[in-house]
């Protein structure tokens, strides 16, 4: 039986949240082809976030060694592939974050396969539903070859349960191809605040703030949110680049998108639109913001900021 | 050096894009086009490269329709060398324009190509890492400048990608999750460009005019025995589902009222 594997992501020995959405998106594809599940992380020891994967029931496969630490596209896509092999894969599923962006293509390649990418939706055993010119229009893809590679906006399929039983893990053995890249230093962004794209309240930023974010950054902590911005604010240093919404940045779908001096270009609506409920507050009471914000307030960030804060906090 | 750059022909973003009644792509009539605005970031880094590391050449490569002879000639207007169009007029995928630009490099022998990490018709995000792998080179994706764009570095128009003196290797700052990565990848390489890595110039207008003697050559995928037939075929065009109007709130109050008791959010 053709087989699906989900290739997971780890940082720090442990499974990424966005791997889950994977393994959802490929149980749901499962479903349309009848093929089996198996799941593949790779890194220098990714021991236990195989073991993290394999609790919900899938038999998981672990490619370990220090050629394996830095997360390289030429080495992990070769192991990849190469597991794929192994295992009979019909499909290849990877969560379509920075990682799975680099990696995800080089596999399609090694095993000439055809790339459905970003995909929102399962439509069939071979088609596939992602967003084109930023999320202006909605297309439906068909990938033709025998084998697929598919990356996955973890944002449009929620985590499944764990299962009662764990899969096996099983190592494999890859050889690291001689890389022709080198890792050299990784600047991390630190923050004691959730992740941007798991973050269940958002508060994001625009121009309006002229740059000074402490009344949004003083709200989501009310809040326990994750802080966000727009384009302009990014572009012009405000901000890391980390935290850029929207169709070339970050796609969030929070519970809650506090949308804040952001007059909502298209471009920026295409990261949020997906969010639950949206709120936008901004002086210009035309933003075309307001168009998709479920309540709008015109007013003023630097008074209605702090004033909402201390709101929210009575209600605690 | 010889940097090449590609540049792809999309609809421009100011445009407003509608699904055709029959679902079959959008509607083209009435649609402006332009260069991606990556792929101007592109050409940007690649004529700063050039500047930096004389002599050097700046190739602009585009796969597209006849029309897209324009984009080419906008990237020489901005400072680039000379054009190579390979001319398709049906939807090429991502597959299809690797493997072509993948013919072009066999016969360009570029020390560099820079790309766009995405165009903004199709948000694909994938040609230039299959291409890597299609010519066995290494791939720094994402790449964006260590410093913001309001730096002096980027006032001084210094090339983000730091090509080391022997032209054999270059150093890389790439936007990952959770912050920056920088990468070493020996040249020949691949290199996609994301928002931050510079801010392309304008062409000016002695240079719009120099830029119309310049070279295009023409080729056709068949010259360079490429196959486009799409491994990934757009089947389906729809509009996306439209989110209900909210409503206007009066006050701060109003809003965290209804954001408890209505939505339920806080």
């Amino acid at each position: 039986m053709a087989t699906i594997l989900v290739v997971g992501e780890q940082a720090s020995g442990h499974l990424k949240k966005a791997t889950l959405s994977a393994l959802a998106a490929a149980q749901q594809l499962a479903q349309k082809t009848g093929g089996q599940l198996a799941g593949l992380v790779i890194g220098a020891s990714a021991g236990q976030a195989a073991q993290e994967l394999s609790a919900y029931g899938i038999p998981v496969h672990v490619v370990e060694g220090a050629s394996f630490e830095h997360a390289l596209a030429e080495t992990h896509s070769a192991a990849a592939a190469e597991v794929a092999k192994k295992v009979g894969a019909s499909e290849v599923v990877i969560a379509a974050t920075a990682y799975g962006k680099d990696v995800a293509p080089r596999v399609a390649a090694k095993l000439g396969a055809g790339l459905a990418s970003d995909v929102l939706a399962i439509a069939g055993p071979n088609q596939f539903k992602r967003a084109m010119w930023a999320g202006n229009a909605i297309a439906t893809v068909e990938v033709t070859t025998n084998v697929k590679v598919v990356t996955v906006r973890a944002t449009e399929f929620a985590a499944p349960q764990k299962a009662q039983s764990k899969g096996p893990v099983t190592p494999a053995q890859v050889a690291a191809p001689q890389a022709k890249t080198r890792f050299l230093e990784f600047n991390e962004v630190k923050s004691a605040r959730p992740e941007l794209t798991e973050a269940r309240v958002v508060v994001s930023g625009g121009r309006g703030t002229k740059g000074d974010f402490k009344p949004v950054e003083q709200l989501a902590d009310v809040l326990g949110a994750a802080v966000g911005a727009s384009r302009a604010v990014v572009d012009a240093g405000w901000q890391p680049n980390d935290l850029q919404v929207g169709q070339t940045g970050k796609v969030v779908a929070p519970q809650l998108y506090i949308a804040v001096g952001i007059s909502g270009a298209i471009q920026h609506l295409a990261g949020m639109k997906g969010s639950k409920t949206i709120v936008a507050i901004n002086k210009d009471a035309e933003a075309p913001i307001f168009q998709v914000a479920d309540y709008g307030l015109v007013a003023d960030l630097f008074k209605a900021l702090p004033e909402m804060a201390e709101a929210v906090k009575k209600l605690q | 050096m010889k940097i090449l750059v590609t540049v792809k022909r999309v609809e421009d973003y100011e445009s407003k894009i509608k699904v055709k009644p029959d679902n079959s792509w959008i509607v083209t009539d009435g649609v402006n086009y332009r260069a991606n605005p990556f792929d101007e970031i592109a050409v940007e880094e690649a004529l700063r490269l050039r500047d930096a590391n004389m002599p050097s050449e700046v190739v602009v490569v585009s796969v597209g329709p006849a029309a897209a002879a324009a984009e080419i000639r906008s990237g020489l207007a901005m400072g680039a060398d000379r054009g190579i169009l390979v001319k398709h007029d049906a939807f090429v995928d991502s597959d299809g324009v690797a493997r072509v630009l993948k013919a072009v490099i066999d016969r360009e022998k570029p020390d560099l190509v820079l790309m766009g990490k995405q165009a903004v018709d199709v948000d694909d995000n994938v040609a230039g890492q299959l291409l890597a792998e299609y010519l066995g080179w290494g791939q720094a994706t994402f790449a964006s400048k260590k410093e913001s764009l309001e730096s002096a570095e980027e006032k001084a128009k210094k090339p983000g990608v730091q090509v080391g003196a022997d032209k054999k290797s270059a150093q890389v700052a790439r936007e990952v999750d959770g912050g920056l990565e920088v990468l070493e990848v020996q040249l020949p390489a691949i290199v996609t460009v994301d928002l931050r890595l510079n801010v392309p110039r304008y062409a000016s207008l002695p240079n719009i005019m120099k830029a119309k003697k310049k070279p295009i050559a023409e080729l056709t995928p068949q010259e360079l025995g490429v196959d486009v037939t799409p491994k990934v075929k757009v089947i389906k065009v729809e509009p996306p589902p439209q989110r209900a109007a909210g409503v206007k709130v009066p006050d701060v109050q109003t809003l965290v009222q209804k954001l408890h008791s209505e939505a339920k959010v806080i």
